[in-house]
């Protein structure tokens, strides 16, 4: 791909921990709220004001560390020193060379395992508004400043430069994100800015030493990560490819115009002018602690993965869906009980799906009855689809549900003799068929239907007919 | 009268908190116009505090060991709802909405606030020259400065205006105007008493501490202000012990140390002439003084004059123009700082937050800010070494007593070294505290300095009641 050229790709996502409060006072910590409704002095860095750290933040980003399989260690917050109206001390307090998590990996649904260099904390900043007719910052007359994000807790998980493609890099987030949901560590939610994803880009002839990279910001949902990626690794083979060298820099995704634009270079770069924070004391949570910690870790998305697929005899990136949807506990438990599993995961994946929170309360038992009654032929797979989103809604039993729905197990000769009587009704459409208008197989499938009340199997009466003609 | 004989004459009902702070204001009334050592008087609140004392007293209930002791609180301390300026220009229009820990802690005991106390530009200096709103005279000697940056608490309670006053100590800015002006002042441990509501300078450093005419009225003061506090990280979550049932202890049978290096640090022959008499003083009383070493404070200025500029270059980035104080208007958001800072700012605290954020600046910063961390930790060391041989240290607390206004503004390093001696207990964390003892060639106060390790205040306050009872008789305080 790319004419021999490898993209080599390293994200840093920032997430925002699901706490109660804020990284550094009692504030709530609210997606939505009016603005400037959750402040304090603390978070608002009034004089005199001194930070207190959230230890349920530092659980919940321990607990983002040990299912990234890092080291939990002694760290330090330092301060990060820069000038920004939506910073209410102007420097923002963030772990730098000392981070509470490093050095784990991440395995994405291809079983590529991806390192993670860190996963350290920071506080959020607020978030301004441009007021002005364009909506644009230049010529702004004004701007607003809401403090409620500032001082949200955030982990900053920076990944190693293992990345060689664009879906590699979409399947990277889309596993984090669901381990961050598992942890309980945050919400995962791209379009409220509560996971937001930098990409570092360059490319490389395969075997060479890294080129030069870009930092692309701004990218707010799985579809921007992928076509930046993409638009920027281009661009820089171009730029080579022209003679030319790509330069360090900070570039923005504009998502409309659906391409990169140059921000800072590394020489105009501001100097953070870090130093540790020394209104905090080190953060070293002891082993006890972190034994806690990891003992109280869920099973993790990629392990529950392979246990589903193991028992239904299918890959991994098979059963994702249902993980993601954490489904698979009620179709492993349907397969024990005796459940065909490939109905199983059918129907978890669409009709379970669809009323998702009532689904995973259904009981195994009463979903694997449902799949052994299609299996079976008790029921035909439109009826089965019937009878389980009434279950999954209300509850009930599968065989007083059917009766109820006059869901008769029909035999084979009733449906066979229906298909007879209606190709007797209609020869000339009969010839079309058999002529190889397979379209014309929904006319005979309507009648047999309506002659069955309904009850018949649409793919077994396809079957019948194609036999009829003899393939 | 002392803070104890007040408050204990209001807590029986044989005086009232009325009639104390009445007088009090009333002295300041008479008083500051000359001394300036008030940013700002609360009579009014300070009145109606007072009487509900009184009807507390009347309904029999106690309110605390510091019943009616008018108190002045240095103007970087945060008072919900009264203007809290630093001395500075940039926080304009600013009344916090909040009170700090120990404004809370002195209500408690029943103290009142009468106001808020003059000081350098948010604490940066050595002789309260540097406030936006005019200097401050000594009481001893209007000629001269108060020392600083605690200059207004410490001239306010020379002058007689409050008996008690409360200062913050970064390098030395309680101790260092306590010499000039002829009082007690203390510097607790790092930790030992909450920074919540003190506007930061040096936040490793800076620690709140009491001024007081007497060892005792510090002392109360003292526990009255210390504890643990859930609001500051780096509070010391067991607290630092009581001190006011130890000043009877004396110091037989305690070893103390006079540090080589300050005998050597360019203090006047007259202010080592009163530490020599306090040395013989201590003797007298059983004490074993010997002479210790303590190599690396030579270099504790320098460390200091970059570790306190860089944190406060972090920690005066806030005062932006954006939500708060000063707002000097200008067509984008850079020039909006750019002047606001360049109006608000005076030029001593520029000057530290140049300093500072050169020291932190990337390619800098391990041979500035990272080597004054590592002179830190040597200090702290050696410290350390001297404190398996001593009990506690004396050394001069200024190497000079006041000296004119003028004398040291057109030279910063002349008006640094006011703080060689007291710089390094800040750099290790530790108490130290400056007593009167006796005065100077010019007639002017001369401070003796006690220090003692970590959570060592009880020593170090019976040090001190020691050299208080044997200090010469010229100098009694107001």
């Amino acid at each position: 791909m790319n004419d021999g050229w490898e993209l080599v790709i390293g994200l840093e996502v920032h997430s925002e921990l699901k706490t109660h409060t804020k990284l550094f006072c009692g504030c709530r910590n609210a997606f939505g709220d009016e603005p400037n409704t959750n402040v304090c002095p603390v978070c608002l860095g009034l004089p005199g004001s001194l930070p207190v750290l959230n230890r349920a933040a530092v659980e919940l980003a321990m607990r983002i560390g040990g299912a990234l399989h890092c080291d939990i260690r002694p760290s330090l917050f330092h301060r990060k020193n820069y000038f920004y109206p939506d910073m209410p001390k102007d420097y923002q307090i963030t772990q730098y060379d000392e981070p509470l998590n490093a050095d784990g990996w991440l395995e994405i649904a291809d079983g590529t395992r991806v390192g993670i260099e860190r996963a350290h904390m920071e506080e959020d900043t607020g978030k301004s508004t441009h007021v002005s007719t364009t909506g644009r910052i230049h010529g702004a007359d004004h701007s607003l400043v809401d403090y409620n994000r500032a001082g949200v807790p955030l982990v900053e998980i920076v990944s190693r430069p293992d990345l060689r493609t664009a879906e590699q890099a979409r399947a990277y987030v889309t596993e984090l994100r669901s381990i961050l949901v598992a942890t309980g560590a945050s919400d995962g939610k791209m379009e409220e800015g509560s996971l937001r994803v930098d990409a570092n880009v360059s490319v490389r002839r395969p075997g060479e030493d890294f080129g030069t990279r870009c930092e692309i910001k701004n990218l707010n949902s799985l579809r921007s990560l992928g076509r930046a990626i993409d638009y920027e690794a281009a661009r820089q083979i171009d730029v080579i490819q022209a003679g030319g060298r790509v330069v360090q820099q900070t570039r923005h995704w504009n998502e409309d115009e659906g391409r990169t634009i140059a921000g800072r270079t590394k020489e105009e770069a501001e100097d953070y002018r870090y130093f540790p924070e020394p209104d905090l004391v080190p953060l070293a949570p002891d082993k006890a602690w972190i034994d806690q910690v990891r003992d109280g870790l869920p099973v993790l998305p990629a392990q529950r993965r392979e246990r589903l697929a193991a028992a239904a005899g299918v890959a991994p990136g098979d059963v994702a869906l249902v993980v993601s949807l954490d489904l698979d506990a009620l179709v492993l438990g349907a397969i024990a009980a005796g459940a065909d599993p490939a109905i199983a995961l059918r129907r978890a994946e669409n009709e379970v799906a669809a009323n998702v929170d009532k689904g995973r309360r259904l009981a195994p038992t009463v979903f694997a009855k449902v799949c052994e009654m299609e299996a079976s032929g008790r029921l035909t797979a439109t009826q089965a689809k019937q009878v389980l989103g009434e279950l999954v809604a209300s509850g009930g039993d599968p065989e007083a549900i059917a009766d109820a729905k006059g869901f008769r197990p029909l035999d084979t000769d009733a449906v066979a003799s229906a298909v007879d009587q209606a190709i007797a009704d209609d020869p000339k459409a009969w010839a079309r068929y058999c002529g190889g208008e397979d379209k014309v197989a929904g006319l005979f499938v309507g009648k047999v239907m309506k002659a069955t009340g309904g009850q018949a199997d649409g793919k077994a009466v396809t079957a019948l007919l194609q036999a009829r003609r003899g393939g | 009268m002392t803070a104890i004989e007040l408050a204990t004459g209001v807590r029986a009902g044989t005086n009232q908190a009325s009639v104390v702070v009445d007088d009090h204001l009333r002295r300041i009334a008479e008083g500051d116009g000359d001394i300036h050592a008030f940013n700002l008087v609360i009579a009014e609140r300070a009145r109606s505090r007072a009487e509900a004392i009184d009807a507390a007293v009347g309904r029999g209930e106690d309110p605390g060991p510091l019943s009616g002791v008018p108190i002045a609180l240095k103007d970087n301390l945060c008072t919900r709802g009264t203007p809290t300026t630093c001395s500075s220009r940039i926080l304009d229009g600013w009344c916090p909405p909040y009170d700090a820990t120990v404004v809370t802690r002195l209500e408690q005991a029943g103290a009142v606030v009468v106001g808020k106390t003059n000081l350098d530009e948010f604490a940066m200096g050595s002789s309260t020259e540097n406030s936006a709103f005019g200097p401050t005279r000594n009481p001893r000697d209007p000629s001269r400065v108060p020392g600083g940056s605690s200059g207004g608490s410490a001239a306010a309670v020379a002058a007689g205006f409050v008996p008690l006053a409360l200062g913050s100590d970064t390098g030395g800015s309680i101790r260092q105007p306590a010499a000039l002006c002829g009082v007690v002042g203390a510097k607790p441990t790092y930790g030992g008493v909450s920074r919540h509501g003190l506007v930061a300078f040096a936040s490793s450093l800076d620690q709140i501490g009491p001024f007081a005419a007497n060892v005792a009225d510090a002392a109360l003061l003292l526990d009255v202000i210390a504890g643990h506090d859930p609001l500051d990280s780096t509070s010391w979550p067991e607290g630092i012990p009581s001190v006011s049932d130890t000043l009877g202890d004396g110091v037989s049978g305690l070893t103390i140390g006079v540090v080589r290096e300050f005998l050597e640090g360019g203090a006047d022959s007259d202010v080592l002439a009163r530490l020599d008499g306090a040395v013989a003083a201590l003797r007298s009383q059983g004490a074993d003084v010997r002479e210790v070493s303590i190599p690396s404070v030579i270099y504790g200025l320098s460390a200091y004059y970059l570790i306190a500029p860089a944190e406060a270059s972090s920690n005066l980035a806030r005062y932006d123009g954006v939500r708060y104080g000063l707002r000097v208007d200008a067509p984008d958001i850079g020039s909006m700082y750019g002047a606001t800072r360049a109006e608000g700012f005076g030029a001593e605290v520029k000057r530290r937050i140049m300093l500072g954020t050169y020291a932190l600046s990337a390619g800098y910063y391990d041979a500035y800010y990272g080597q004054a961390q590592r002179v830190r930790t040597l200090i702290i060391r050696d410290f350390a070494r001297a404190y398996e041989e001593v009990d506690a240290l004396l050394a001069p607390t200024a190497p000079t007593t006041a000296f004119a206004f003028g004398a040291k503004t057109n030279n910063p390093l002349a008006m640094y070294l006011s703080d060689v001696f007291t710089i390094p207990s800040n750099l290790a964390g530790h108490p130290a505290m400056s007593v009167p003892f006796g005065v100077g060639d010019d007639g002017l106060p001369v401070g003796v300095q006690v220090l003692a390790p970590a959570l060592g205040e009880r020593v170090m306050f019976r040090v001190a009641a020691a050299l208080e009872a044997a200090a010469p008789a010229a100098q009694v305080a107001a």
